[in-house]
């Protein structure tokens, strides 16, 4: 297989689809999911982060779920390595989409270290829904711009507003991590497999709370995704008879 | 000193893993278990986040106003209300619980 097989069908001259309307559903996108920022700044502060320590996260990390995962690890006492794994594992499907994107974008090798910072959930889901490469790449521009802006504005908005108000946990405001966690988690539910090892992840991650270190239960409950496709192998390779042997094939 | 070391970790892991899918080429990591993991690996980590942060109090587990706040974060995204709506809804029945609560 060729490095970096264009998409051809897709992208070479795919159905036409105006400037205007890309650039629309990319705002639509940006500055939602931006404004969210301030959830996160209020969150951070809720956690006991300072105003240079929340906005080096938007800045340099700009990967929401990871870090909201961070700073709550750390609030809850993790030492700074496993909390920083448990954002690092979320942030593992980021190389996911950007290898989807590498091939519809076909940026040029010294763009890709900038366009980098800005290969997220949201970004990939614009450029993903767009007809042809001069849509994707204008839709990964508007997304990324738009929303990596508006993020770092409101994270600096959240974190000061919060320490304006004082008291977090009185407005409600650390539930707002776990909302914002569900949120993200409930569209992931498709299959029945999802649902298990979400259910799973949640045994585990609160039955070991007790016992392990703050932040390892978490990274424990990752085992829950192998676990479940060690199962679903299983069940698959019965299916199959013994046709093959290839079934303790993972990793 | 220790927020910044982990700051510092998940800034270079983060920035390094979103880099590696736009430079490593496709057929490396496009195995379907490498995928499937990738896939559910996230569904893992926000469903223990989810709980963890909703029910944890240290190394306690409780039942507090968290926990009504997450469900109308729930109701919310049945509704399919908005983002920032669902965040709102946990954030308002908190508040409201505790409130009530004393």
């Amino acid at each position: 297989m060729a490095q970096y097989t264009p998409l051809i069908d897709q992208t070479a001259d795919g159905a036409d689809k105006p400037d205007s309307a890309v650039v629309r559903d990319a705002l639509g996108v940006g500055v939602a999911v931006g404004l969210s920022g301030f959830a996160f700044g209020v969150t951070s502060a809720g956690s006991g982060l300072g105003v240079l320590q929340t906005c080096a996260l938007s800045l340099l990390v700009f990967t929401g779920a990871s870090q909201f995962a961070l700073v709550g690890a750390l609030a809850a006492g993790g030492n700074p390595f496993t909390a920083a794994a448990g954002a690092f594992f979320l942030g593992v499907r980021n190389a996911f989409y950007g290898l989807r994107l590498s091939q519809l974008l076909a940026l040029p090798r010294a763009l890709r270290p900038f366009a980098a910072q800005w290969v997220i959930d949201e970004t990939t889901a614009v450029t993903l829904a767009q007809p042809n490469r001069r849509a994707a790449r204008l839709g990964f521009t508007v997304t990324g711009l738009s929303l990596y802006l508006l993020w770092n504005l409101t994270t600096l908005l959240g974190v000061l507003g919060a320490r304006a108000i004082g008291d977090t946990r009185a407005w409600g405001l650390d539930a707002a991590g776990p909302a914002v966690f569900l949120a993200l988690l409930a569209p992931m539910l498709k299959t029945a497999t999802e649902r298990a090892v979400a259910a799973l992840a949640v045994l585990l991650g609160l039955g070991l709370l007790p016992v392990l270190p703050a932040g390892v239960p978490v990274l424990a409950a990752a085992l829950a995704a192998p676990l479940a496709l060690l199962a679903e192998g299983r069940r698959r390779g019965r299916g199959r008879k013994e046709q093959t042997g290839s079934e303790e094939e993972e990793r | 000193m220790n927020t910044w070391i982990a700051i510092g970790l998940t800034a270079l892991g983060c920035y390094a893993v979103k880099l590696a899918g736009l430079l490593v080429p496709a057929h490396t990591v496009e195995r379907p278990y490498v995928r499937r993991l990738a896939a559910l690996l996230p569904v893992a980590l926000l469903a223990a986040l989810t709980a963890q942060q909703t029910f944890a109090d240290g190394h306690a587990l409780v039942l507090d106003a968290r926990a009504a706040g997450l469900g109308a974060a729930a109701v919310a995204l049945v509704l399919r209300a908005p983002f920032l709506l669902v965040v709102a809804a946990a954030v308002v029945v908190t508040a409201g619980v505790r409130a009530v609560g004393g």
